[in-house]
């Protein structure tokens, strides 16, 4: 079991990589032109608990912590608002996946269900031949149905609806966060690439990847639209 | 730990490899620190989550110094000197704990507890955690998280859309907490915990769920009454409780006090601690003045069917000097860390409903009038907004006992009454095919059902709010929702019915012989008229 100040056991090359990793689900089902505020404010909400400022590494291996801005959001579809980190490149790296899962739902038929998955890993340096190891230590997998509706009336219904909906999974969220589980270690300046993403230049989320499915009507995931977008510098 | 980390303006971090277990001097020092900054913290999120307006600050990949637990919540100086004082000198501990109770006052002075936000400590010690590493990062998360359930409780959406007919009021106390005003069956939600070596902290929020019903529907479609000028620093009738503040901030605005900042020499080694003077918070004094009635205000646009009810000599209103309305103020020698009474205002709580007094006032009519000209509310913001004479303060009375003729609203008879309207007209129940000889007799005589069942239409009719998409009602004083509303359900134009029409072109038709003559008669005149134009 891996905890912090502890060995941590090296996972032999080839495991599975979901050893140790935390994983919640969550569900939401809404209208097409409300999956893309849904997601983000999910997924934003999540990144508010899982990014941190910048750190300054000092001499004897202390540091410092920048700060992180936040603010508010109105979606426009739902009755409903959020906070976010305030970072734009944070934003638009959101957005471009959030965008990505709403066109492939759309291309993918009528019935409109898939999920998107945020996962926060960590590195590990293997030796040459071997790549870097990628171990996932919390995993967020939002299961999104698309309905689809008659009339203005019924999406009126619908935005309050999801908007009650989506204040539930933020309570979610928040009690998961504070159950304070496994966190990686805060790392030395070397390996501070491993845990965290320090490509953004106002803050600092833990190293996290987003990837979805889409399901086709049969309610099995056999279209190929397995994506991964990798965060890290070291993408393959 | 070594004192200067921690002793520097920036807080740094010594990675996690010493073990010490035993809590030292400095680690208490620094532990009761962080508790009275988080305590302080929390209350400028809760309230200035309240304000009614987006809250928007900046990262900073550099420390700053004055950021507490590495996140910008800018510091409004009258919030942190109401909560230092409701502290005085305390911390949260157990039995003693630190309380911000969120409520809603109308404009007729009648309030309701909306929500209670809780900062308990409780004896279940975690010895082994590091103080300034651990018990640091978990604070920052919990801040954040607070950050995030203020957005989802119901209180926040009425404090956006607060303003002409109510505003939003807090109050901080410190000691038991009293959860008695927010009605039956409130909920709770945790927001979170950190355990230290002194205890576990706990931050939780009951909130009030009958507000659920009435929740923005009620207070949207209520039109503005009158706009009240609260005065901060006008006596209120209850002076041993703790005082009700208003969470409407306009900075610059009037001079008052000035707040002591929150720099605290005793706190904090340097002047770095202090909070960073936030740029537009210059104004130390939280005013509330929204336009009145007749002055350009962003709610002119809502469908003003209704006078305000305020009386100038409403008990609940206190008069200021030169200024009309008001909401009890600080008092100058508020309670300290006693257990403060509760602040009611003769509220019937039990399943209940907002309600506003009918027009009273003349004066109010007038300039309700004029600034009501040329809009007409569609018959369901009528039913929804049913004023009746207030019986105590949020009871509902059943609909059915008011009927449209009671309602003295401007316009009322473009209002599209019942459901006969609907049967009569001939757009929707076209006329039944003539039989006689003369079709347009035929239909001239045509009873005009058909028996479709259109009446059915009002009894399905679900009251929803309309928003539509990409309409903000922040910038024009109407949005496209309300204006949607009004011109829902215009007036038939008499020249679309068709037996009108049909009527007067058979007088036309049985006129002509008698024109023509008329017309053979002139023809000389109309032969000259020809000549002229040519």
């Amino acid at each position: 079991m891996v905890g912090p100040g502890r060995t941590r056991r090296r996972a032999p090359p080839g495991a599975a990589p979901a050893m140790n990793c935390r994983a919640e689900v969550l569900e939401v089902s809404v209208e097409g032109r409300q999956v893309e505020e849904a997601m983000l404010a999910v997924l934003h909400t999540i990144l508010l608990h899982r990014s941190t400022g910048k750190f300054h590494y000092k001499k004897e291996g202390t540091y410092s912590i920048g700060t992180v801005g936040t603010q508010d959001v109105d979606c426009d579809f739902i009755d409903f608002a959020y906070v976010r980190v305030s970072s734009e490149e944070l934003d638009r790296a959101l957005r471009k996946a959030v965008g990505e899962f709403k066109d492939a739902l759309r291309s993918s038929g009528s019935d409109g269900m898939g999920q998107i998955s945020l996962e926060f890993y960590q590195k590990k340096k293997s030796r040459w031949p071997f790549s870097d190891e990628c171990i996932p230590w919390e995993l967020w997998t939002i299961k999104v149905n698309v309905v689809n509706l008659a009339n203005e009336q019924e999406r009126q219904i619908c935005r309050e609806k999801v908007g009650e909906k989506l204040c539930e999974k933020i309570i979610n969220i928040v009690e998961v966060m504070n159950r304070h589980e496994y966190l990686p270690k805060m790392p030395t300046q070397s390996e501070v690439d491993n845990v965290f993403d320090t490509s953004l230049k106002d803050v600092q989320p833990y190293l996290y990847k987003i990837s979805y499915q889409i399901t086709d009507s049969l309610g099995t995931s056999v279209t190929t639209t397995m994506r991964r977008l990798i965060k890290d510098t070291l993408a393959l | 730990m070594s004192k200067d980390l921690i002793r520097l303006p920036v807080l740094y971090f010594r990675l996690p490899y010493a073990m010490d277990t035993d809590l030292s001097s400095q680690d208490r020092k620094d532990l009761d620190k962080f508790i009275k900054f988080f305590a302080l913290k929390t209350v400028q999120v809760i309230v200035q989550a309240r304000l009614g307006e987006k809250i928007c600050t900046r990262s900073s990949s550099s420390p700053t110094g004055s950021d507490w637990f590495n996140l910008a919540i800018k510091d409004i100086p009258e919030v942190t000197h109401e909560a230092k004082k409701a502290l005085a000198g305390q911390l949260p501990a157990v039995g003693r704990s630190m309380c911000v109770e969120i409520s809603l006052k109308t404009s007729e002075g009648d309030s309701m507890e909306l929500e209670i936000w809780c900062l308990e400590m409780n004896e279940k010690c975690d010895k082994e955690i590091k103080v300034s590493y651990t018990v640091y990062n978990r604070l920052s998360l919990l801040l954040k998280s607070l950050l995030a359930i203020t957005r989802v409780t119901p209180a926040y959406r009425l404090s956006r859309k607060q303003g002409h007919e109510y505003v939003i009021l807090y109050r901080i106390y410190f000691g038991e907490v009293q959860l008695s005003g927010l009605g039956e069956g409130f909920q709770t939600v945790r927001v979170g915990t950190v355990g230290t070596p002194v205890g576990t902290i706990t931050l939780s929020c009951a909130y009030r769920i009958n507000l659920a019903f009435m929740s923005t529907r009620q207070f949207e479609r209520t039109p503005p009454i009158m706009g009240i000028i609260i005065d901060h620093f006008v006596d209120r009738p209850y002076p041993s409780s703790s005082p009700m503040h208003p969470c409407n901030y306009r900075a610059g605005e009037d001079n008052g006090a000035v707040y002591p900042s929150v720099e605290d020499s005793q706190e904090v080694c340097t002047t770095s601690f202090s909070t960073s003077p936030p740029s537009q918070l210059s104004s130390s004094r939280l005013s509330y003045q929204p336009a009145a009635l007749g002055v350009g205000s962003a709610d002119m646009g809502y469908p003003v069917l209704f006078a305000g009810g305020l009386n100038a000599a409403h008990p609940h209103q206190l008069i200021g000097p030169g200024k009309e309305g008001g909401i009890p103020p600080v008092p100058s020698q508020p309670a300290h860390g006693t257990q403060a009474d509760q602040e009611r205002m003769c509220t019937p709580l039990d399943g209940v409903h907002y309600s506003a007094a009918t027009p009273s006032s003349s004066e109010d009519t007038e300039t309700v009038s004029n600034s009501s000209e040329g809009k007409c509310g569609s018959p369901h913001d009528l039913l929804e907004t049913i004023f009746i004479r207030k019986v105590g303060a949020f009871v509902n009375k059943p609909i059915n006992q008011v009927t449209m003729a009671n309602l003295d609203i401007p316009f009322a008879m473009f209002a599209p009454k019942n459901v006969e309207l609907e049967d009569n007209d001939p757009m929707v129940n076209p006329p039944d095919s003539p039989e006689t000889e003369s079709p347009l007799q035929g239909s001239l005589h045509s009873e005009g059902s058909s028996g479709s069942s259109t009446g059915n239409t009002h009894d399905d009719f679900v009251m929803i709010d309309f928003k539509p998409a990409f309409s903000k009602d922040d910038i024009l004083p109407m949005d496209l929702g309300t204006f949607y509303r009004e011109f829902q359900n215009p007036p038939q134009l008499s020249s679309l019915s068709i037996d009108i029409g049909a009527q007067s072109m058979a007088e036309d038709l049985d006129s002509l012989p008698e024109k023509l003559a008329v017309h053979e008669k002139n023809v000389k005149e109309f032969d000259a008229f020809v000549e002229t134009l040519q």
